[in-house]
């Protein structure tokens, strides 16, 4: 059995911040970074020099990695990360930053998910995201993510009888909750009928169970509950943290993720079950992982997902409130920012600083990682359970 | 069900001919020996030396043990479906041509979980299949999901008539008829529905045996082709060159002498005149019709097919100037492989041992019959190989080759 | 006295009342050459690369190289080209009197025997009935056999080949030997691929026009054309190879003079 990790103390996040996501941008990935560390500072009322700590994650800044980064934003700092994971870059992030502060190798970390959208970019992408993408999978009808995570959708389906119905339960539900969300890129409701109908893919996925590519980037501070409370600024506790890569790597198809592995852990260091969670943030880059990670974090059992998203309606004002600012799914995946988005919408949901709807009385939120298909499933699984100040064990 | 492939309809003259497209490229060294074995038609993975672990996606180091000698080995192909799907948006604009786009995911009896391309034959998610290994018109090797069983018009599956050249329904140009092996090859594509067979002929005073029965073929037509005379070469790439499908060089001198056994050059020559010079000349003038029209409709421009000899890889001193020959075709070969690869169009070499002809006459058997060759590069056409062994012999040299080739060197001198 | 000659021979050039005529076969790729079984050493057909036509390989400019044998299209023969010559002096194409290039000509009409007989040889008492018509043969002449041979402009007609080989026409052995030592001849000349016959192999000896002609040191000319342009004497030849070293033979642009 692993030894029980360390609480987190007295280092908290704060300092929720989204750089707006369009579409496709002429601007590259270093422009993103920049104006959410400049939306960190403005939020925290800090001036550049006192930011120690900088961890960054992108997909686009090549060839510059965060030292890089450092000089082009004239910043010096005595901590320095660079994890462009993907959909797991937001929790890792968080998890490095945690310790860091806690052990005194940095005061003040900014962590930033931030990417660009060119025109191409996103095809020019797939072709080099991995070498074994490139050997086994791009030269394979260069389907990119879709065509990967309609293997596994359809072999979900088949598996435990999900439909598609459900499927766009979900996805119906968090354009509703998106709707309330400034920021997300779809703006109107959807209906059952367009999803359902929606031009295909890659079979079974159509239209809106994929995510849209955007340019954006997400941002959160870590620092001590001091440091916060000096500057005014609301925080939310982390209370416990997992990371997984490569779980189940005999499993023959991805069904489940690393999560199963940690979750009891993940729990029982937060002090709460999973019942005691008012909101969930899965990482919905389709709706098939959402269903997955229900079960991997103990929702429901291995299988059950279908039947627990036929009981709930997942809107932030009915019963289990799921991705509450629309998810990826309707507010866009912009690179490694979507890594960010879930922890910084529980952020804000635990410190009532909203832009979307709030989930009523929420104290506990869990936000979910996911990423790195170099092949044939996603490699990276994270998950964090963050508390609003003054609650958890 | 595959329905059978159509026969196609006149070609519309006043359409632009769309360009040629290739699916992604660029690959891994280590991903190369899929592509190494794919060339021979055959599917290999990358086994463990120390732990037997097979391999997939290609990789530096074996998954359990950390290894890193993991040699290529055959497989069964044998596996399950376990997930498919049917893409209808690409990336890539090879695919974007050719949507929808069946794709499967097969656990392998050996191990791993491969992508491939799913042949239209395999039943849907569970079913048992069969992986092959084949090459995409980039010329790089991929997986192929095939139904365990043959199934009707299994050749005609469209995602797999894109990683092969069936001569079905193609126009076909070959080199030389008046030789056994030239009139076996008409039989052989004729009877594998070639829509139409040129058949050159060189100094057609010379009445040999045969080819007024070839020419009596319905489909076959004969045209004076002399790949010693660069005109005559350009001429007739001029009139048919925009049409030919399928070029099969397999003319070829072979006359059998080393150094010292036949004074002066003439006859060694006269063998690189036909044997290199004249697939040079061929090049020059029927690649580039080819390249332009290899994504022509169904019958597009689709092989090059070279006639060359096992002697290529290693000389037999017996037939020395003709092993030189050879060598030296193969090496071009390889870059006409090179400029047809933008185009999608395979380049197949073909490597027989000693034939069964007037030449070898005093060699003794196994040798290989003109029929026998003649259906191994229709096969070769068929499986879209670049790489072809036929007959004991050959497979045999290329086994010893590939194993020591300087041991091959020596074997070779102590029979000639 | 010469010099008046030529200075009419000048004269009747310019005036048209001496015609040359082109005795000689355009030389291209497509032109025939001998055939001989496969495992003896082949002559190259004629062959032709460009080199440059006023493009990036030469931009003002259009030239070629050619390479053929030295018994490509209408070609000369020299006593050396075979064993019964090999040892005579000056037996060369470099080496052969030049005063023997041009001489007269005696011109024998077969074409209606070689039309009716692919395999028609030209006879001693032929030739007795010729000079019947048109005098004895002059010695040092040349002997130019006309068969209409060159009309035929299909490759496959010209070479003539079936199962048994070629068959064209050519001189019977014995007429061979009379010209030689009878009359005198400088050599014969044939529209067909060779001086003898198709099937020359099978007389006695085998190729006896080559055998006696150049043993006797004397020359054949082969593939004529236009000797129907002819008249059957008063004609004057000019037949010079190239002066190849040592060389066995050479295409030749063969022309004749004759009355207008």
């Amino acid at each position: 059995m692993t030894r029980a990790a360390a609480d987190y103390g007295d280092v908290v996040v704060a300092a929720p911040v989204t750089v707006p996501y369009v579409r496709h941008s002429i601007r590259s990935a270093h422009h993103f970074v920049a104006r959410a560390l400049a939306g960190l500072l403005r939020r925290a009322g800090l001036a550049k020099s006192e930011i120690d700590g900088l961890s960054l994650a992108s997909f686009t800044l090549a060839p510059d990695t965060a030292i890089g980064l450092t000089q082009h934003l004239g910043i010096t700092t005595r901590w320095l990360d660079f994890l462009p994971l993907g959909g797991a870059s937001g929790v890792v992030a968080l998890r490095r930053a945690l310790r860091a502060v806690q052990s005194g190798d940095a005061e003040v970390v900014a962590c930033i998910g931030a990417d660009t959208n060119h025109v191409d970019s996103f095809r020019q992408s797939l072709g080099s995201f991995s070498v074994f993408a490139r050997d086994a999978v791009f030269p394979y009808g260069s389907g990119g993510p879709n065509a990967s995570f309609a293997f596994l959708t359809s072999h979900y389906m088949q598996s435990f009888g999900a439909r598609r119905e459900d499927f766009a339960k979900l996805c119906v539900a968090q354009r509703q909750n998106a709707l309330h969300y400034p920021h997300a890129m779809f703006k109107k409701p959807l209906s059952l009928e367009e999803y359902l109908n929606a031009r295909p893919i890659a079979e079974p996925l159509r239209l809106f169970d994929c995510v849209m590519p955007c340019a954006g980037a997400e941002g959160f501070l870590v620092m001590s509950r001091g440091r916060a409370e000096a500057l005014g600024l609301p925080y939310a506790r982390v209370l416990s943290t997992m990371e997984r890569h490569n779980a189940f790597a005999e499993d023959p198809i991805q069904l489940r993720g690393g999560w199963s592995l940690d979750r009891d852990r993940l729990y029982g260091s937060a002090g709460i079950a999973p019942e005691d969670v008012d909101l969930v943030q899965t990482y919905d880059d389709y709706p098939v992982m959402s269903m997955i990670q229900l079960e991997d974090l103990g929702f429901c059992a291995k299988g059950e997902a279908p039947e627990f998203v036929r009981r709930h309606s997942f809107t932030t004002d009915g019963s289990f409130p799921l991705n509450t600012c629309g998810g990826q799914l309707s507010a866009g995946q912009a690179g490694c920012a979507a890594g960010f988005l879930g922890l910084v919408e529980s952020i804000r949901q635990l410190t009532d600083g909203n832009l979307a709807r709030p989930v009523e009385g929420a104290r506990f939120a869990l936000a979910v990682g996911f990423g790195m298909i170099t092949y044939d499933r996603g490699l990276c699984s994270a998950a964090a359970i963050l508390a609003r100040a003054g609650d958890g064990a | 069900m595959i329905p059978p492939l159509p026969r196609p309809k006149r070609k519309n003259p006043v359409l632009r001919t769309r360009a040629p497209l290739l699916p992604p490229g660029p690959r891994s060294r280590a991903a190369l020996g899929l592509t190494a074995a794919a060339a021979l038609g055959r599917f290999e993975l990358q086994e463990c030396a120390a732990c037997g672990a097979v391999q997939y996606p290609p990789r530096e180091a074996c998954h359990r043990c950390l290894g890193v000698e993991l040699p290529w080995r055959r497989q069964s192909g044998e596996g399950e479906l376990i997930a498919e799907t049917t893409i209808h948006h690409s990336h890539d604009t090879f695919f974007r041509e050719r949507l929808p786009w069946r794709l499967g995911m097969v656990r392998l009896d050996a191990g791993p979980t491969v992508v491939a391309h799913l042949h239209g034959g395999c039943g849907t998610a569970p079913a048992r299949v069969l992986v092959g290994a084949r090459l995409d018109k980039a010329g790089q090797g991929v997986l192929v999901a095939f139904p365990p069983e043959e199934v009707p018009n299994m050749a005609d599956d469209r995602q797999l008539r894109e990683m092969t050249c069936d001569p079905k329904y193609r126009k076909v140009l070959i080199t030389d008829g008046k030789t056994a092996v030239g009139q076996a090859l008409v039989r052989a594509v004729c009877a594998a529905g070639a829509e139409l067979v040129w058949v050159g002929h060189a100094e057609p005073w010379k009445k040999l045996p045969g080819l007024e029965q070839i020419d009596a073929m319905p489909g076959v037509s004969l045209v004076p082709l002399d790949l010693t005379d660069s005109r005559a070469v350009r001429e007739i790439a001029g009139e048919i060159g925009g049409k030919v499908d399928i070029l099969i060089n397999n003319a070829e001198v072979h006359r059998t002498q080393g150094i010292a056994s036949r004074s002066g050059i003439e006859v060694a020559r006269a063998e690189m005149d036909v044997n290199y010079f004249g697939l040079l000349r061929l090049a020059q003038e029927f690649a580039p019709a080819m390249r332009a029209r290899a994504a022509d409709g169904q019958s597009s421009a689709t092989a090059w097919v070279n006639l060359l000899s096992v002697f290529a890889l290693s000389s037999f001193p017996g037939q020395g100037t003709y092993s030189a020959s050879k060598a030296a075709a193969l090496s071009l070969s390889q870059t006409l492989r090179a400029e047809m690869r933008p185009a999608g169009i395979r380049v197949i070499d073909v490597f027989p041992g000693p034939l069964d002809d007037e030449w070898n006459q005093t060699l003794p058997p196994p040798k290989v019959s003109p029929e026998a060759l003649a259906r191994a590069i229709v096969a070769a056409l068929r499986d879209g190989v670049e790489d072809v062994y036929p007959g004991e012999v050959a497979a045999e040299w290329f086994a010893r080759w590939r194993e020591n080739p300087k041991a091959l060197e020596r074997e070779l001198a102590s029979q000639s | 006295m010469s010099t008046d000659t030529l200075a009419a021979l000048a004269a009747d050039l310019l005036s048209g009342r001496i015609r040359v005529i082109d005795l000689t076969q355009t030389l291209a790729p497509e032109f025939p050459q001998i055939v001989l079984p496969p495992e003896f050493g082949q002559c190259w057909p004629f062959r032709i690369e460009e080199v440059s036509r006023y493009d990036e390989r030469g931009p003002a400019w259009y030239w070629n190289n050619f390479s053929c044998g030295e018994h490509t299209g209408t070609h000369f023969d020299a006593p050396i080209h075979w064993i019964s010559g090999r040892d005579l002096p000056n037996n060369a194409t470099d080496t052969v009197p030049v005063q023997h290039l041009v001489g007269r000509a005696c011109v024998i009409d077969c074409s209606r025997e070689a039309a009716a007989d692919p395999d028609y040889l030209l006879t001693r008492e032929r030739v007795l009935e010729w000079e019947r018509h048109h005098g004895r043969i002059p010695p040092r002449a040349w002997l130019l056999m006309r068969t209409d041979w060159s009309k035929r402009t299909d490759p496959v007609a010209y070479q003539n080949f079936d199962e048994t080989g070629q068959h064209t026409p050519g001189p019977a052995s014995d007429l061979v030997r009379f010209l030689v030592e009878e009359r005198d001849v400088i050599g014969f000349g044939s529209e067909a691929i060779g001086t003898d016959a198709g099937q020359g192999y099978h007389l006695r000896p085998p190729y006896p026009c080559h055998y006696f002609m150049h043993g006797a040191g004397r020359y054949g000319l082969q593939c004529l054309t236009n000797l129907d342009r002819l008249p059957p004497t008063g004609a004057v030849i000019f037949c010079a190879p190239l002066k190849i070293k040592n060389g066995s033979g050479s295409p030749i642009r063969a022309l004749a003079l004759v009355p207008g």
